[in-house]
């Protein structure tokens, strides 16, 4: 297709520089002889980020994260933390006349009271819990793209320490209406505490200033909640931030784009306007969803009374996998010595998070200690690719959304008219055992998707073209990918072992005679290895150049036999004769 | 950040020409050689979009984005004429306007926020989409490291400074410093004392009745009274199979002058551990444990309701098998049996409160609880419940 230049519009040409002074210029320069921006402009107004909708899944966790920030402020206006009794004597009927905490009013008389009070509250709960979904989805985003290897590593480290913070940040703002739900949060939540072996009651006491449920609590999560964690959350996420952009974005594999250059388009104008509109679609979004769909009521549930609960309370979603663990563990607890040592508690609720984040938080070091792998990279791996990898973060899914179920079983038993001692039975077996059927499948799934990449590689894709021959035998056309898609196929590295091999020529890899190492550091070296060999066993690794030619060769000369149709429209219709395809282009150069 | 060099951007002319795999592929130290199947075919061919090439397409393009933006005004106007307009309120007789059955002004001022953020959004990237440059531009990535001249100025600077302030000549001040510093975090940790007493000094020290992890109001000849209302319950009153929700007396008491004895922090502190269940059955099927043979008031058991997992309050009853199910994590106790656990993370069952009938025939309670109520806690000495 030819273009006349001559046309193209202002879009694409060069801006127009000024060469007179103006009042912009001025402003400028008042500004840069005092704070020497230019500099520090000029290395990032035009850095080049590249283009993929998965890279979206952290802006709308950035973005939600400054909705929260503006709607809370507005919250904090109206919000009162005290727990003070009061009569509540606001707009809402049902209410009036009842003794409440000066928290719950407060909230009330921003729902009730207050115009946009509602929206602003219902904004806020929806973008929490934007803010924790898509920083997960964020997450395995990166994980199953390989993001997180070096140089990332530590930048991994901060998003899981944000999603923790994140977690407790949530847990300690729909704590704060003190109504009867939220209440009965903390009430479980003070259980928590108290199971913590030696120091459990004292925390309790501590946190409470008393016996629960006292009257420090609120003002307490308050501080937590408006101050402590969000600026925890602004700084890391701040840190995050700056590493991304020392760092360079990851790109995937690519025509032109490698592992030594970043391909896209520049922060100013593309991104600024592109993540900068997005911004206003997070926000108008959560805007939407607070002025249509009703979160958490509280109206409803009424004011806390700790001698009430209401029938199927839940934690918020995010909270549902460790009240799941904890709803199927069985009720152990051991008495010594005038002790109680609760497990039935401290293990689903104590133990359990902190080792999932904890093994969350050191994957990359532990693959990289498995792999021994110490280059840089920055072009994305498909998760295919990494079959082990891949499986055992489907794995981890597994079992947390069996607990997140297994948190809901009350519910699952009422919908499906199940037993709910049958449920727990079952997820009790169910957390340990499908996960690892999730990391065999998931493992043996990819395995197959490396093959069929492979297929296609050398024997070209399958075209839907059924021929007949001569001899009335049928065959698929197959016909060779463009050669964009075949680089995209073949980008990734061979396994290390096999790299060794092929740059070790014919003779083999000669061991280099390291000795093998003794003692303790002998047997982690075999563990290690093992896992290497587990790792990358039966991967299907990319062909060779020769065995490509060889492959291609064979196609062609089937080719030749058939029909000669390269780079036409693979439609059919250049097999029958019925119209001429010479401008068609190629479905597989698309 | 080290990123010294500018984007190298490259023209159009210059997208797909045929020196760019050889210009961007070629790797130092990498792996990536001879043996790679596929040369690197280069970035693609820049192909222009209508709006590059066709004025009429651009202005059209331009009319839609400030279209869009307009509109996106309009919804903010809208926004404020919503905030005047409609009422707000809870309460059916003040006759709120409603949108789908939710308070209009919520919708409204959702729905037209919502609209209006948007439309900016959309219009924003359709501007970028469709009016700004397109050119795919390639930056070159540099390591994350320092160059080997920056490390060794680093550590030359440390050293030097570290040198200078004798650091390492003078361990006598470098330990002392240390020493305090760590001292400090004494006051720091003593700082937060105050938090909240201890539980033995709740115990032994509050002034209020039933403190303490392992007290309750409970008393001997306090009469269990109905939740909510707070009147008092003779045996007669329940019917085999019911179930009351009942406080102890003192949650509604007042005193000569009619203030409530118990208000506030106290009263919030009772409702939370002495809150009981009272079920009537058939006493034949009561199977009462040892040395609890006379707990029970004409097949009337009281069993607190305070969940001995995490310590909800539990109510959910299923009549035909005197089981209780706690709403939060589904711990099952059989009431006639001495409330064991039947199902569920619980790991003790529900303490029983002994019952008495006083003079006026109204149920009361022989005694506080025998043993702590609610979820476990490290001084709790189990083990006497236990064995029973």
């Amino acid at each position: 297709m030819s273009i006349d230049t001559s046309k193209v519009a202002t879009s694409n040409s060069s801006a127009a520089i000024a060469d007179k002074p103006n009042p912009v210029g001025a402003v400028a320069n008042w500004a840069d002889e005092r704070l020497g921006l230019a500099s520090l402009a000029k290395k990032n107004l035009r850095k080049v980020f590249p283009d993929h909708w998965s890279f979206m899944l952290g802006e709308i966790a950035l973005w939600s994260f400054v909705v929260l920030l503006l709607s809370g402020v507005f919250l904090t206006l109206w919000y009162d933390p005290t727990m003070a009794e009061v009569h509540y004597e606001g707009s809402y009927a049902q209410l009036r006349g009842i003794e409440m905490s000066g928290a719950y009013a407060s909230a009330l008389h921003l729902s009730f009271d207050v115009r946009g009070g509602l929206l602003m509250r219902q904004m806020h709960h929806w973008a929490a819990m934007l803010f924790i979904a898509s920083m997960m989805i964020h997450l395995l985003r990166v994980f199953f793209t390989g993001a997180h290897r070096k140089p990332r590593e530590m930048n991994w480290v901060i998003g899981c320490l944000l999603l923790i913070l994140g977690t407790l940040e949530g847990f300690t703002g729909y704590s704060l209406p003190d109504d009867l739900l939220s209440g009965t949060g903390i009430r479980a939540a003070d259980g928590f505490m108290k199971a913590s072996p030696v120091i459990g009651s004292y925390m309790s006491f501590f946190l409470f200033g008393g016996e629960f449920p006292g009257t420090h609590i609120i003002p307490r999560l308050y501080v937590v909640h408006i101050l402590l964690i969000p600026g925890l959350l602004l700084a890391l996420i701040t840190a995050h931030m700056l590493l991304l952009v020392y760092h360079k974005h990851t790109q995937w594999a690519g025509p032109g784009r490698t592992e030594q250059n970043v391909v896209g388009f520049p922060m100013l104008p593309v991104y600024a306007a592109k993540a900068g509109g997005f911004f206003f679609i997070v926000f108008g979004v959560c805007a939407l969803m607070g002025g249509l769909f009703t979160i958490n009521g509280v109206w409803l549930y009424g004011p806390y009374d700790p001698s009430k609960v209401t029938a199927g309370s839940q934690p918020d979603w995010y909270m549902g996998w460790p009240d799941g663990a904890l709803r199927i563990m069985p009720g152990l607890e051991t008495h010594i010595f005038g002790h109680t040592i609760s497990w039935n508690v401290m293990l689903p609720i104590l133990v359990l998070p902190i080792v999932m984040f904890l093994v969350l938080m050191v994957l990359p070091f532990v693959e990289a200690w498995i792999t021994g792998d110490k280059r840089d990279h920055h072009l994305l791996q498909r998760p295919r690719n990494a079959p082990t990898r891949t499986a055992f973060m489907v794995a981890l899914m597994t079992m947390y959304g069996l607990f997140w179920a297994a948190g809901g079983n009350d519910i699952i038993a009422i919908k499906l008219h199940l037993s709910i001692n049958q449920i727990t039975y079952f997820m009790r077996v169910a957390v340990f055992v499908g996960p690892v059927i999730a990391f065999i499948i998931t493992k043996r799934w990819c395995i197959s998707l490396q093959r069929k990449d492979q297929e296609d590689l050398l024997h070209g894709y399958e075209t839907g073209i059924i021929m007949r021959s001569p001899e009335g035998g049928y065959s698929e056309r197959h016909l060779p990918l463009s050669p964009d898609r075949a680089y995209v196929l073949a980008a990734h590295d061979r396994d290390p072992d096999v790299i060794a091999e092929l740059e070790a020529g014919p003779s083999g890899p000669d061991g280099n005679g390291v000795e093998p190492k003794k003692g303790i550091a002998g047997a982690l070296e075999g563990a290690r290895q093992r896992l290497r060999t587990a790792m990358y066993a039966d991967n299907v690794q990319k062909p060779t150049r020769e065995e490509l030619e060889a492959a291609h060769h064979h196609a062609e000369h089937e080719h030749e036999l058939q029909a000669g149709v390269e780079g036409e429209a693979a439609d059919g219709h250049q097999f029958d004769g019925h119209h001429a395809v010479e401008d068609d282009r190629l479905r597989a150069d698309d | 950040m080290s990123d010294q060099h500018g984007p190298d951007e490259l023209g159009p002319g210059e997208h797909g020409s045929s020196d760019l795999p050889d210009k961007y592929a070629g790797h130092e130290g990498e792996i990536q050689s001879a043996d790679e199947p596929i040369r690197n075919p280069g970035l693609p061919q820049h192909t222009w979009r209508p709006t590059d090439v066709d004025p009429k397409a651009e202005r059209r393009a331009e009319r839609q984005v400030a279209g869009i933006f307009g509109l996106a005004a309009l919804c903010a106007v809208l926004f404020v004429v919503s905030y005047f307009v409609f009422d707000i309120g809870g309460s059916p007789e003040d006759d709120v306007p409603t949108i789908f059955g939710l308070g209009a002004s919520n919708v409204a001022l959702g729905g037209t926020l919502g609209l209006a953020l948007l439309l900016i959004g959309i219009g924003l990237i359709q501007w970028a989409r469709k009016l700004m440059s397109d050119h795919e531009m390639v930056e070159m990535r540099h390591p994350a490291r320092s160059s080997d001249e920056d490390r060794e100025a680093t550590i030359k600077a440390l050293n030097d400074g570290l040198e200078e302030s004798g650091i390492a000549r003078r361990p006598l001040v470098r330990n002392s410093l240390l020493g305090a510093v760590t001292v400090l975090l004494a006051p720091a940790v003593v700082l937060l004392r105050d938090l909240g007493p201890t539980p033995n000094q709740v115990a032994e020290e509050a002034d209020y009745p039933g403190a303490g992890l392992e007290k309750t109001v409970w008393e001997k000849g306090m009469r269990v009274v109905r939740d909510v209302v707070g009147t008092p319950i003779r045996p007669g009153d329940m019917e085999i199979g019911d179930l009351f929700n009942a406080e102890p007396e003192i949650i509604f008491a007042v005193d000569e002058e009619g203030e409530p004895i118990l208000e506030g922090e106290p009263l919030l502190i009772a409702k939370s551990k002495a809150a009981v269940v009272l079920i009537r059955m058939d006493p034949d099927e009561n199977k009462p444990a040892p040395g609890r043979e006379n707990w029970a008031i004409d097949g009337i058991l009281c069993y607190s309701k305070i969940c001995t997992h995490v310590g909800c309050p539990i109510s959910l009853n299923e009549r035909k098998t005197h089981h209780l199910l706690c709403p939060c994590h589904q711990s099952t106790f059989d009431l006639a049996d001495a409330a064991k656990v039947v199902f569920g993370p619980a790991a003790r069952p529900l303490p029983q409160l002994p019952l008495a009938v006083d003079s006026e025939g109204y149920l009361v309670a022989q005694s506080d609880f025998r043993e702590p109520v609610g979820p476990s806690f490290w001084e709790r000495d189990s083990q006497a419940s236990t064995t029973e």
